[in-house]
């Protein structure tokens, strides 16, 4: 099998020593006993990978890269398992979709190239925005995700609301697109190669159409997809990517923005991709600290060796799942912190929904607020 | 010339579930009494109006649908007490979703038929066609070779 070769060389996975530390850490497997990182390389490696294509296993990980923070061998896991997804799909494989596929139906239909989407009704009147300009910002699918998760109470446009007054008071009027599509983060993680191209592209277009040269994201994972997978599927771009807390780190440094006392007491839970993908641990920490009164209090486990929070790309949404939530939001009360400060729309969607569970929900309980919301709070009227 | 017969008329695709114990009924209710209704619409069964998972709407259209509607018994006569009340809160929620996509909202339909009304379950159906027919092919639908 060829493209047996050339995902075991691309990964790394070769070089698997069946040491079992990544299966030591997994979160998967910690409430899974039977999900081993290892054993699935193992047999990927001694003639059985085409069983590993097949298997539902793959889509259980959460590739989050933990594991390959223990990995003695620098093994890319999660890596290992997007490209054994791209062949998965290949074969025909149905994807574990949480709420039935709903989501990624509604990612795929944004492939259209004839959708007229109406998706910027939420802009508050007074908000400075323009249709051309050199700063873009990217909404990806928060206005999606706040229609479809009414019952959660999640308002996840507040955090689009927030990047907004955040870029006015740095005397910002950003483009918002007219026409913009999800990222294509998911459909790439669930394997779905094609697709995530098509989305990919209409972005690129759009943006570029715009005239912006920085694209300011406030999601985790569309800052993944925009640094990492579009240069990677798709060629360098013509466009700086920045996460609002760059954005925000110059902002302060230029002393373009002020913050008011905010007397609480946080603690702040590292989106995996944010993370361990791409190394940003100290900058959220650092964004944070600017607010005066403001104190972090670190959970048990932090930064490289941060929890995920259970769910990735809507695929694998069960019971392990909600055992990682609990775990984590456990944790995050323990601190003994009155707030918790999430960084990526998904993670602050999982976190509300585990705390709605009529059984534990009450022992979940803490308030939850998007760093970007926090800090454009902390900015006052 | 054959192709000449008459500029085709738009016939948009209809998806409609039905649940077992009213609307589908009605549907039958509609067939025996001989009601005549637009042939546009794929009727599918479910067991009530509840059971139907929004992703089942929006893979409809995800797959070309120009309409799709839901139908289920009259409150108070679900089979399984609150299914359409749940049916109802996500029309809600699917209504916006359809909105944000830049679908027409008259691509989406919640209706109630019981068993015994047969009548309007065609006439339902037949203003659904029509109301479809006016709004046109949907943009997600596959380019018709
Ligand atoms: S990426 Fe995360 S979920 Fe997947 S095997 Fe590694 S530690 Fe487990
Ligand atoms: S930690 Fe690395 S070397 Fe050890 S079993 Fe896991 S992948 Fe293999
Ligand atoms: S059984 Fe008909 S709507 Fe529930």
């Amino acid at each position: 099998m060829v493209v047996k070769e050339e995902v075991l060389k691309k990964t790394q996975a070769y070089y698997c020593i069946d040491c079992g530390k990544c299966t030591s850490v997994c979160p998967i497997s910690r409430f899974n006993g039977g999900f081993s990182p290892r054993r699935i390389l193992i047999s990927s490696l001694t003639g059985r990978y085409e069983e590993t294509l097949k298997d539902e296993k793959l889509y259980a990980c959460l590739t989050c890269g933990l594991c390959g923070t223990r990995c003695p061998s620098d093994v890319k896991f999660e890596e290992f398992i997007k490209n054994s997804r791209f062949e998965g799909q290949k074969l025909g494989n149905l994807i574990p979709c949480a709420h039935g596929g709903a989501i990624q139906s509604l990612m795929r239909i944004m492939t259209s190239p004839s959708l007229e989407q109406k998706r910027l009704a939420w802009v508050p009147r007074g908000a400075q925005i323009a249709e051309k300009g050199e700063v873009a910002y990217f909404v990806g699918c928060l206005p999606y995700f706040d229609a479809f998760f009414t019952d959660l109470e999640v308002d996840s446009l507040r955090i689009a609301k927030s990047a907004i007054k955040i870029l006015n008071r740095a005397e910002v009027e950003p483009v918002l697109l007219k026409n913009e599509r999800c990222c294509g983060h998911d459909l790439l993680w669930a394997g779905d190669l094609e697709n995530f191209k098509r989305l990919a592209q209409h972005n690129i277009d759009a943006i570029k159409e715009s005239g912006a040269h920085t694209l300011i994201t406030t999601c985790a994972e569309c800052y993944r997809t925009f640094k990492i997978d579009y240069p990677a599927y798709m060629g360098p771009l013509p466009f700086k990517v920045l996460h609002i807390i760059e954005f925000l780190i110059d902002s302060i440094s230029q002393g373009k923005l002020n913050f008011k006392k905010t007397r609480k007491k946080v603690t702040y839970q590292d989106p995996c991709r944010l993370g361990r993908h791409l190394g940003m641990y100290e900058q959220p920490r650092m964004v944070l600290s600017n607010i005066p009164a403001l104190s972090l209090v670190e959970m048990e486990r932090n930064q490289q060796n941060a929890i995920c929070c259970g769910t990735s790309g809507w695929m694998n949404c069960d019971a392990i799942s909600k055992r990682i939530q609990s775990y984590r939001l456990k944790s995050a009360r323990q601190t003994g912190a009155d707030l918790l400060i999430t960084a990526c729309p998904k993670c602050y969607i999982h976190f509300k929904c585990a705390m709605k569970d009529p059984k534990i929900g009450k022992e979940l309980e803490i308030e939850i607020k998007d760093l970007t919301s926090i800090m454009a709070d902390a900015l006052g009227r | 010339m054959a192709k000449m017969k008459k500029q085709e008329e738009f016939e948009p695709k209809i998806v409609v579930f039905a649940c077992n114990w009213c609307s589908y009924a009605g549907a039958d209710t509609a067939g025996v009494s001989k009601i005549q209704y637009h042939h546009n619409v794929r009727l599918i069964r479910v067991m009530c109006s509840g059971r139907v998972n929004p992703a089942f709407v929006i893979k409809a259209f995800e797959q070309g649908a120009d309409g799709v509607m839901v139908s289920g018994c009259h409150f108070g006569d679900c089979h399984y007490i609150f299914g359409n009340y749940q049916a109802k809160e996500r029309f809600e929620m699917l209504k916006r979703l359809i909105h944000l996509l830049g679908l027409e909202k008259a691509r989406l339909r919640l209706e109630w038929v019981s068993a015994a009304e047969g009548g309007r379950f065609a006439q339902v159906v037949n203003e659904f066609v029509e109301d479809v027919k006016k709004v046109g092919r949907s943009p997600l639908a596959p380019i018709k070779t």
